[in-house]
């Protein structure tokens, strides 16, 4: 068996930047790569601050946001960041899934290709779900988040935002606090992370740390995992708790958002641990007083609004180097 | 009176004690003569099959088939499958019973026999459901399935969760002198999985089925199966934890046999990177190490007997979102050369590896075929072991999404497929196929 290709393991220090075709995983991405990206951003940010927050660079280009799952932040985050770069823009959000619907995914993206699209920006509660597109279509494909596999440019913005407070990523300290297991936030963090240098330290019950996790490091960084919050909170420099779905609440994964909050829940009092200076981030929507103590949130250690300011540079960032063409701002 | 000799040729016939060259003498399609080479007479009526550089095998017994007929001909058909199943050297299939409507009465049994014989390409032995309508409540009609010829009885793809009502349908089996086929899996630990669960599903994002939910599967069957004395035949296995103690039970007396699949015995659960569809597979595809100790359960006889687990569907099915993609590859035509591939790496002798698909179902179903003694049926096949070919879609029944082998190169070519001595592969309407030596 010849499984597709899958760049993995470390890349050599002084490799020029390569994008792909498609951002599927960053998995794909070299750390050199990665950090073209996020300079790329570097310029992009503030195009936002500007009067008139326009640039020319996709005009004439068609950016289509396909959702096969609700979503705000993500898709107002993707179609800001395509309008600042004057490419049109088309939303498309299929409620039901294409099962219901009638329509397989592949048909739907055809139908949409068919109009002469150049990206395509994919949200899907199935896993893979990008690739089959990618496989499918002649554009290029963007992963906005695909069922808990990855969730590529949360991923690239949390290190952006990590970059920027904390100066590097290298040889950092950060927490991710929350259900791994249904988590692509988790997953995408980690690999870029790990590939940066990051210490990356994963705590949650075990009903919500998936098995082998720790092989999704890349390296040069590394990856523990742990049980205890107040263990992994010392010397920490950034702590990410993720969204407690509580849909899931009484489900075997946790008693209750009660005991969640006790064991999980990141307050002022738990952060005297971490390390002078640390961050708080999340990538949102917040459940106060769950994962997440309402004057934590609030303080000035939370990055989480300047995570969506950033958010809208990484997208423009990516959409530059999935539109453009390859290579185009390397 | 139609006479067949096959000269040449080296016979492996593992229920006759058989590996030696050999000469065949085939009379109104059955063994009449089993020969030293060159020993059989000059026979001026006889039609004769120049078997040398080839291996003559009893066609294949392939006891795990979905057949999809009557009621999913989308998917696959008597047929279609009859002709794959030829391409690859079988000529004994066992249809699993959850077709539309069950395959749980003698009507239902007797249809697919008939489509079968229509086609002419492979014995269909129709394998019974366990309960009626498969839905575990009531015990099927399981002394007329008997009375019928049923091989067996199942309960693929709907375990019964109810200890207590599986327990009866094996007591009831046992009266009736029907073995009974169960393929392991635990609904609630399976859940929503897709693949294996570990480090590879992680990655993937994709939800997993532990290999825990095979394993208490295994457990509970082999603890009914010492309870009640019915012969249960587990396949297919797949982890290193069902290995150890199927060979734990067999060790005991237990009156319970394993199967595996060619498939499992290659393939690992990195095969799911990519996500392509044709690796869905139930139960899934595991990891090395599971890999390695099927193949060792092969090898000491642990897992007495290989099937296709041949379990279709039509290629738009299967061309959607990994998690939506129904479980199941195309895997009859493939299976033979899978497993001589195993034989080429040494896992097990070419003697060994054939009693798994004759010899081995032979005695675990007690069956006729799986021979070619003198006075058995000539079901027979050809293969040269050396020789390769190339897995075409039209193999695998047109599909694109049905093997991950698709347009691969294996080794071990069947040359031809007989029934009852009558040549059904290459297809007497299909020569240009047929570019063989023999």
């Amino acid at each position: 068996m010849s499984p597709s290709a899958t760049p993995t393991g470390s890349t050599p220090e002084t490799t020029t930047p390569r994008f792909g075709k498609h951002l599927l995983s960053l998995r794909d991405l070299s750390a050199d790569t990665i950090t073209a990206l996020l300079n790329t951003a570097d310029g992009f940010l503030e195009i936002g601050t500007r009067t008139v927050k326009k640039v020319p660079a996709l005009r004439g280009k068609t950016v289509v946001n396909l959702f096969f799952e609700p979503s705000t932040r993500t898709r107002t985050s993707f179609e800001l960041a395509a309008k600042r770069l004057s490419a049109d823009v088309l939303n498309i959000t299929v409620a039901a899934s294409s099962v219901v619907k009638g329509e397989t995914l592949t048909d739907t993206a055809r139908t949409i290709e068919a109009m002469n699209t150049d990206t395509v920006v994919i949200r899907h509660a199935a896993a893979g779900a990008p690739q089959l597109l990618a496989e499918t279509l002649n554009s290029h494909v963007i992963n906005a988040g695909d069922g808990a596999h990855e969730h590529p440019t949360q991923g690239l913005l949390d290190l952006f935002t990590i970059r920027r407070a904390k100066g590097r990523i290298e040889g950092l300290n950060v927490v991710i606090v929350g259900d791994i297991t249904h988590s692509r936030v988790a997953r995408s963090g980690l690999i870029g992370l790990t590939k940066l240098g990051a210490h990356v330290r994963l705590v949650a019950p075990p009903t919500m740390i998936p098995s082998g996790i720790e092989k999704l490091s890349e390296g040069p960084g590394d990856v523990t995992v742990g049980y205890d919050l107040d263990a992994a909170l010392k010397g920490a420099d950034v702590i990410m708790p993720l969204r407690l779905q509580l849909e899931r609440q009484g489900a075997p994964l946790f008693p209750g958002k009660r005991e969640y909050a006790t064991l999980y829940g990141i307050n002022r009092e738990r952060m005297a641990a971490a390390a002078e200076g640390a961050i708080v981030m999340h990538p949102g929507p917040i459940n106060r007083g769950v994962e997440i103590a309402h004057d934590v949130a609030d303080s000035d250690q939370s990055t989480i609004l300047s995570q969506v300011t950033h958010g809208v540079a990484v997208r423009m960032a990516v959409l530059y180097h999935y539109s453009a063409g390859q290579g185009a701002a390397a | 009176m139609t006479t067949l000799r096959i000269i040449g040729g080296h016979l492996v016939d593992p229920a006759a004690g058989v590996d030696a060259p050999k000469d065949l003498l085939i009379e109104d399609g059955r063994v009449t003569q089993v020969a030293e080479p060159g020993a059989l007479p000059a026979l001026n009526h006889a039609e004769t099959i120049d078997a040398t550089g080839c291996h003559v095998l009893p066609g294949l017994i392939d006891t795990h088939a979905h057949l999809r007929e009557p009621g999913q001909e989308h998917k696959e058909t008597v047929a279609g499958a009859g002709r794959q199943a030829a391409m690859g050297g079988i000529t004994h299939l066992f249809s699993m019973p959850n077709t539309d409507p069950v395959c749980d009465s003698v009507a239902v049994c007797e249809h697919i026999t008939t489509l079968a014989a229509r086609a002419g390409t492979v014995r269909v032995l129709p394998v019974g459901a366990l309960t009626r309508n498969m839905e575990n409540k009531v015990l099927s009609e399981m002394g007329e399935l008997a009375r019928s010829g049923v091989p067996a009885l199942a309960d693929a793809w709907t375990p019964i969760e109810s200890s207590q009502m599986f327990r009866r349908a094996l007591e009831y089996a046992k009266g009736v002198g029907l073995p009974v086929i169960t393929v392991p899996q635990d609904l609630g630990l399976s859940a929503d999985g897709v693949m294996h669960e570990g480090a590879v599903s992680t990655r993937l994002g994709l939800p997993g089925i532990p290999a825990a939910s095979e394993e208490i599967s295994v457990s509970r069957a082999i603890a009914l199966a010492e309870l009640t004395g019915c012969p249960l035949h587990v396949a297919p296995i797949t982890t290193a934890g069902s290995v150890r103690m199927v060979r734990n039970a067999r060790n005991r007396g237990v009156t319970v046999s394993a199967g595996t699949a060619p498939h499992y015995l290659h393939l690992t659960d990195e095969a799911v990177e990519g996500y392509p569809t044709a690796c869905k597979v139930y139960p899934p595809l595991r990891p090395r190490a599971d890999v390695e100790a099927l193949r060792a359960a092969l090898a000491d006889g642990t897992v007495s007997v290989l099937s296709s687990c041949h379990a279709p569907h039509a290629d738009y099915e299967k061309a959607v979102e990994f998690n939506q993609a129904p479980f199941g590859m195309a895997a009859l035509s493939t299976a033979l050369s899978l497993t001589l591939a195993l034989v080429k790496e040494g896992v097990l002798p070419l003697s060994d590896a054939v009693t798994r698909w004759t010899a081995g179902p032979r005695q675990v179903f007690d069956l006729s075929c799986g021979t070619l003694a003198v006075g058995a049926v000539a079901d027979f096949t050809l293969v040269d072991l050396a020789a390769d070919w190339q897995v075409t879609h039209d193999a695998v029944g047109g599909r694109t999404h049905g093997t991950p082998w698709l347009h691969q190169t294996l080794s071990g070519r069947v040359i031809r497929t007989a029934l009852g001595g009558t040549t059904v592969y290459p297809h007497p309407t299909d020569a240009s196929t047929y570019k063989g030596a023999a």
